[in-house]
């Protein structure tokens, strides 16, 4: 075995785990990925863990607790690169719902003695606190692309991540539109590629997983939405999913519910 | 004997985070506690004021290993409010996605998380060095349950197709014939590694559990059926809240899930298998009986061979909907929006999953209780270490540390399904 491999940790925050999962569920590549790289630290894997700096650390999750918020610092520190996994990390997640809400009021919803329960108000992307190098996207992430992404480091070359749309994929599938023939609301045109388009080839539309492509507008999709005879109120859950508390999605959702 | 203190910080190969904490006094245990610090995540209470619709796609968010169960339970627990009836193939694809999920999970969870314990290695990478094919053929199982899920549901992880009625599209029958020779193929490596499995060595340890799974009166239970046990539990899905409570604990993120005046009860394949053994295809009951594993296993180290078990059953299972399986003319049914309170449980990979839904006259969501099998297996988990270290005190302490952590994943446990990964702590004073 060639001495000095690349290190690779893969640390998790609020999250479900799903795309860390992903690493092992490159079942066809998994064995050749761990003779390319050290598998560092992955508690999901292993019970072993060997001391950093670390070539690559894999972060999945979101900032929910002050423990948290301190950890993802001590992270970045001992990481030569810090790539985000998934949409918790890149935008909050699913649990950045409480962004719009009181976090006291949730507490209590679930939770029969409030004062056991550490958390702070809102769930922030990684971004938000230390320097990022790559944000992959998706709820899950493409495997596929995560591969793309960990032998691009490898190799001291930019990721082959597109940024355009799911209508790209979606036209290069053969899809049928959903929206232009059954008025289907999507969100394929604001919404980056990366899935496959999934929904649209499933007959129903895109609700988001892999957050805004690179310059989308949001605003002109919503107007749309309402001509289509969507509610305000509608408009604002089709944006607040796994992606809410991204930017782009974040400010529309705000002007609807106003 | 000497007091002393050992520790773990993370426990490893579980998913989510926690940390075990052992207290030894005098040689003898007096403290144990599960620590669960994985963030919580509120989906009860976000889930408020969200359409029926969307139920399905956000619970799946809870468990990335096990996203099939969130969207089985919370459909038929909306179903039942609407009184939505679901046809044959509608309920047949929906058995088939579950055994899909059951063989990925299984797998991931036999051969990469718990079979490293007992053959000695700190994990799947460092055993597929001295096990290449087993772990080659492990992940080719693997693989094949998620290509059920993948066909049915669109992905892996979080599926797109699971919706209130039946399913967006339903798959033709050529694209499921297309994994027929891979499910035969993962039904013989099964009966192999059930034997591989079934001889290992187990910790003696035995306790007097309650087993609690679901059972139905002609199938293995996956959808629906009643709530049973070993000692007389026998309800319907909507009695749940009375005979069960959940007990919010200070070392925990997760509730503990108690069956009311009995306490601690035992979830997952183990329960399964004790409590549905007749309900298993045949070759799956000959495999167990010719290694003399049979109901009621009460030694919580063989939950690894009832899983094995159980994967074979699904792979079984999974051939016999696909030579039947004949596309529905629709893949949903229509039904009416009504407000109300429904029910479902579903048995996910690691026990029961209970799912409860309010909703109002437009399906808007009112109120969602949500509890997952590893918050009813918890309580348990901790008398498990209670009386497993007070058994094995005499082991030095890197041993019994490694062998209390085997006995934490003998449930499997999914910490990012119960918060709504494990430290371990071993004091000795």
């Amino acid at each position: 075995m060639r001495k000095n491999k690349p290190k690779l940790a893969v640390w998790k925050f609020a999250s479900c785990d799903g795309c860390q999962l992903s690493l092992l569920d490159c079942e066809d590549e998994l064995l050749e990925i761990v003779g390319a790289v050290e598998i560092a630290y992955f508690l999901e894997a292993s019970r072993a863990t060997v001391s950093g700096p670390y070539d690559i650390s894999l972060v999945e999750g979101s900032i929910t607790t002050p423990h948290d918020a301190e950890r993802i610092h001590k992270i970045r520190k001992v990481s030569k690169y810090l790539i985000t996994i998934g949409a918790c990390a890149t935008a909050g997640g699913i649990q950045a719902l409480r962004n719009f809400k009181d976090v006291k009021e949730f507490i209590s919803i679930v939770y029969a003695n409030p004062s056991y329960i550490e958390t702070l108000n809102k769930s922030t992307p990684i971004a938000d606190h230390v320097f990022v190098d790559f944000e992959l996207r998706g709820c899950p992430i493409n495997k596929y692309q995560l591969i793309e992404v960990i032998s691009a480091f490898l190799n001291n070359r930019k990721p082959n991540i597109p940024s355009y749309s799911v209508c790209i994929e979606c036209k290069r599938k053969g899809n049928v539109c959903v929206m232009v023939s059954a008025g289907t609301p999507c969100l394929g045109p604001v919404v980056q590629a990366g899935c496959g388009a999934i929904c649209p080839s499933y007959n129903r539309g895109c609700y988001g997983c892999f957050g805004p492509k690179e310059t989308p507008n949001v605003f002109s999709l919503a107007d749309h939405f309402l001509k289509s005879g969507v509610t305000s109120a509608d408009v604002v859950k089709i944006l607040r999913n796994f992606n809410s508390y991204a930017e782009s999605f974040r400010k529309v959702s705000e002007a609807y519910e106003r | 004997m000497k007091d002393k203190t050992i520790k773990v910080d993370y426990l490893a190969r579980v998913e989510g985070e926690g940390a075990l904490y052992v207290k030894v006094k005098n040689g003898y245990v007096v403290d144990v506690k599960l620590k669960i610090f994985e963030p919580p995540r509120f989906f009860e209470a976000f889930l408020r004021g969200r359409s029926f619709r969307e139920v399905p796609d956000i619970t799946a968010r809870i468990c990335g290993i096990c996203p099939v169960a969130y969207q089985m339970s919370s459909v038929h627990a909306i179903e039942s409010i609407f009184g939505v009836k679901i046809p044959g193939p509608i309920r047949m694809l929906r058995r088939l996605i579950y055994c899909g999920e059951w063989i990925e999970s299984h797998a991931l969870h036999i051969f990469m998380l718990h079979l490293p314990d007992f053959l000695g290695y700190d994990d799947v990478v460092r055993m597929a060095k001295d096990h290449p094919t087993l772990v080659q053929n492990a992940l080719r199982l693997k693989k094949i349950g998620n290509e059920i899920v993948k066909i049915i549901g669109g992905r892996e992880i979080h599926p797109v197709n699971v919706r209130v009625g039946g399913f967006y599209k339903s798959p033709s029958k050529m694209e499921l014939k297309k994994i027929e020779d891979d499910l035969k193929w993962a039904r013989d490596f099964s009966i192999e590694s059930i034997k591989f499995i079934a001889n290992l060595e187990f910790p003696e340890f035995e306790q007097d559990y309650e087993f609690v799974a679901l059972s139905h009166p002609d199938e293995y239970p996956f959808n629906e059926g009643r709530i049973i046990s070993n000692k007389g539990l026998n309800i319907s899905v909507n009695e749940y809240d009375s005979y069960f409570i959940e007990e919010h604990v200070p070392h925990s993120n997760a509730l503990h899930s108690v069956i009311v005046g009995r306490g601690a009860y035992f979830v997952g394949p183990l329960a399964r298998f004790n409590l549905n053994f007749d309900k298993l295809s045949d070759v799956a009951k000959e495999v167990a009986l010719e290694l003399d594993f049979k109901p009621e296993c009460k030694n919580p180290f063989k939950s690894i061979i009832a899983r094995a078990v159980e994967t074979l059953y699904a792979c079984d299972e999974a051939l016999r909907i696909i030579s039947e399986y004949e596309e529905p003319e629709k893949p949903y049914v229509d039904f009416s929006i009504k407000s109300g309170i429904g029910y479902g449980c579903t048995e996910a990979p690691r026990g029961i999953l209970y799912h409860r839904y309010k909703v109002d006259e437009k399906g808007n969501i009112l109120d969602a209780k949500i509890v997952p099998p590893t918050s009813q297996n918890l309580k348990m988990i901790e008398i498990d270490l209670w009386k497993f270290s007070a058994t094995y005190l005499n082991l030095p302490d890197e041993e019994l540390t490694w062998k209390c952590e085997q006995a934490i994943r003998n449930y499997d446990p999914c910490i990012s399904c119960a918060t709504h990964f494990l430290k371990l702590y071993i004091e000795r004073e």
